[in-house]
């Protein structure tokens, strides 16, 4: 079986995960929640996966279908107490990343008016300074990877180093629709790690608006096992919802 | 035992221009929109806002009711963005005073508390502190661990929606989460609720277990009907969000003709008189 870009991309999301436990995984995007479910139906299956309102459930559905099964209640208030604890692994969006692995949520521009309001803070601070984290690119374009985001949401290494907040911090990833990237440049600068099968070392490097650390002897993506495509082409993503976030070309 | 019944229009007659306001739910998730539809009627202005953001914070602040607001995120949920809320910032017509949601967290906790600051990790290099010149750090008297000093964030008063409540104000949510409508009522000299029935206090379990009483009459001065008084906005299990309302909502909103067709269909009139206009939206999509 070939397997497409969004399905090398689930199966990056899915390798987050490896080795996690019982911890929380929580997804923005359709990519990383169809890897987090993969990931507990194969290597991880003590992950714990909640409906993003108030409940955590057991079985593993499609992706764009209800649970069936409840587990515990998970309201809010008791997510930020599990957060301050650290059991938990985020894979947030980002409107910015910039070389420095800080990440924009915010707004673009001027904070007092900016050119484009987005979301907010939400709880970017909250989670980079207390858990895992890693993010997800549907689209790895330089208007992403800026030289320097305009506002800091989720802190970056040498920002935590700087203040005093890189005790629990813990950033793992960035997936993006061309590549796996991680923090091991100099001073925890964003690295490429491997690229996806059939994108060039060049087209991830004109799509980064900033000198991406490249190390030597850049590793490929590893391709989905056949157990890996059937699980999400059958059972967790039949109605192909992947090909919408990510349209390889 | 006290009766906190008022109506809609003098609960809201108690909040005054200048006042800091915490409005519960969150998101487009069971916010107490009677209650801010009925402050959009009356000559209420220059209000602090303190929210988890959602259509309260894109209509208060459209309207120019917010001089300042104390807020994580605005968001739809459905919809990423609230238009109205977004293009309001995007014109330069908003102070803002922008936490991470932990950090809000912390607030309405150490308001509660009469704490001046709660400690709390999130925040250190992020840009809510340089943003925020009134943010300080703590250092930590037994270690030298310093956490931001997240200083609390007490409320003159709060408006919270509930699906029932009795006539002296102990509240009851139905739905999946409390949010949390119960810190808001904490923070707060005084809370307004609104709820989908008021019921006799024997009643109060009639539909949901002893753990849906969210929060005691000691929080509450007020207890207001309102039926549909989330609309749009989730009030399970009562009602689900009205998406094709709330996409209604954020359609106009981006474009001022629109705009003013909504306003004056929707909130140019009371609160019967939006539900009842609501009701004809509905009709004229061909729904029953």
């Amino acid at each position: 079986m070939t397997a497409t870009r969004a399905e090398v991309a689930v199966v990056a999301c899915s390798d987050l995960f490896r080795g996690a436990g019982a911890i929380l995984a929580s997804t923005v995007g359709v990519v990383p929640t169809i890897g987090a479910r993969l990931a507990r139906l194969t290597h991880a299956p003590e992950l714990l996966l909640s409906d993003g309102e108030a409940t955590l459930y057991a079985d593993t559905p499609a992706v764009d279908e209800p649970f069936r099964e409840p587990e515990a209640p998970f309201p809010y208030a008791r997510l930020f107490e599990l957060i301050a604890r650290g059991r938990r692994h985020v894979v947030m969006g980002a409107a910015q990343i910039d070389r420095h692995g800080n990440q924009n949520l915010s707004a673009i521009g001027d904070r007092d008016r900016p050119t484009r309001q987005l979301l907010g803070a939400r709880a970017a601070a909250t989670n980079t300074v207390n858990h895992a984290t890693s993010y997800w690119i549907a689209r790895h374009g330089p208007r992403v990877f800026v030289d320097q985001v305009d506002v800091v949401t989720g802190v970056g290494p040498a920002r935590a180093r700087a203040n005093g907040a890189d005790r629990f911090q813990d950033l793992r990833r960035i997936v993006t629709d061309l590549a796996v990237l991680d923090f091991t440049g100099p001073d925890g600068a964003v690295a490429l790690a491997s690229l996806h099968p059939g994108v060039t070392l060049d087209r991830v490097v004109d799509a980064t608006d900033f000198p991406l650390h490249i190390p030597t002897g850049v590793s490929e993506t590893r391709l989905p096992t056949d157990e890996e495509l059937r699980l999400v082409r059958e059972r967790l993503d039949p109605r192909a919802l992947r090909d919408r976030e990510v349209t390889a070309s | 035992m006290s009766d906190k019944r008022v109506s809609i229009e003098e609960a809201v007659a108690t909040i005054e221009s200048g006042m800091t306001i915490g409005i519960g739910g969150w998101g487009s998730r069971r916010k107490p929109m009677a209650l801010v539809r009925e402050i959009l009627r009356r000559d209420i202005t220059d209000l602090t806002v303190v929210a988890f953001g959602g259509p309260d914070v894109g209509l208060l602040a459209a309207a120019g009711r917010i001089r300042r607001l104390v807020y994580g995120f605005v968001s739809l949920d459905s919809i990423p963005l609230d238009p109205l809320f977004t293009r309001t910032r995007e014109r330069g017509g908003l102070e803002i005073e922008e936490y991470d949601e932990g950090m809000f967290v912390a607030g309405l906790r150490a308001a509660n508390a009469r704490l001046d600051f709660l400690p709390i990790r999130a925040g250190l290099g992020a840009d809510v502190l340089p943003a925020n010149p009134r943010l300080r750090t703590v250092r930590s008297p037994y270690s030298d661990a310093e956490y931001v000093a997240m200083p609390a964030l007490p409320l003159d008063v709060a408006l919270v929606h509930v699906n029932r409540a009795d006539e002296q104000g102990n509240a009851q949510y139905l739905g999946p989460d409390p949010y949390f409508d119960d810190l808001f009522a904490m923070a707060a000299e005084r809370t307004i609720v609104s709820a989908e029935k008021v019921v006799p206090t024997s009643a109060l379990l009639d539909e949901g277990s002893f753990h849906t009483l969210l929060f005691s009459r000691i929080y509450a001065s007020a207890v207001v009907e309102a039926p549909r008084g989330a609309h749009f906005t989730t009030c399970a299990p009562d009602y689900d969000r009205d998406e094709a309302f709330q996409k209604h909502y954020a359609a106009s909103a981006k474009d001022p003709d629109a705009w003013a067709e909504f306003e004056q269909t929707f909130l140019q009139t009371d609160e019967a008189g939006y539900h009842a206009a609501v009701a004809r939206f509905h009709a004229d999509r061909g729904e029953s």
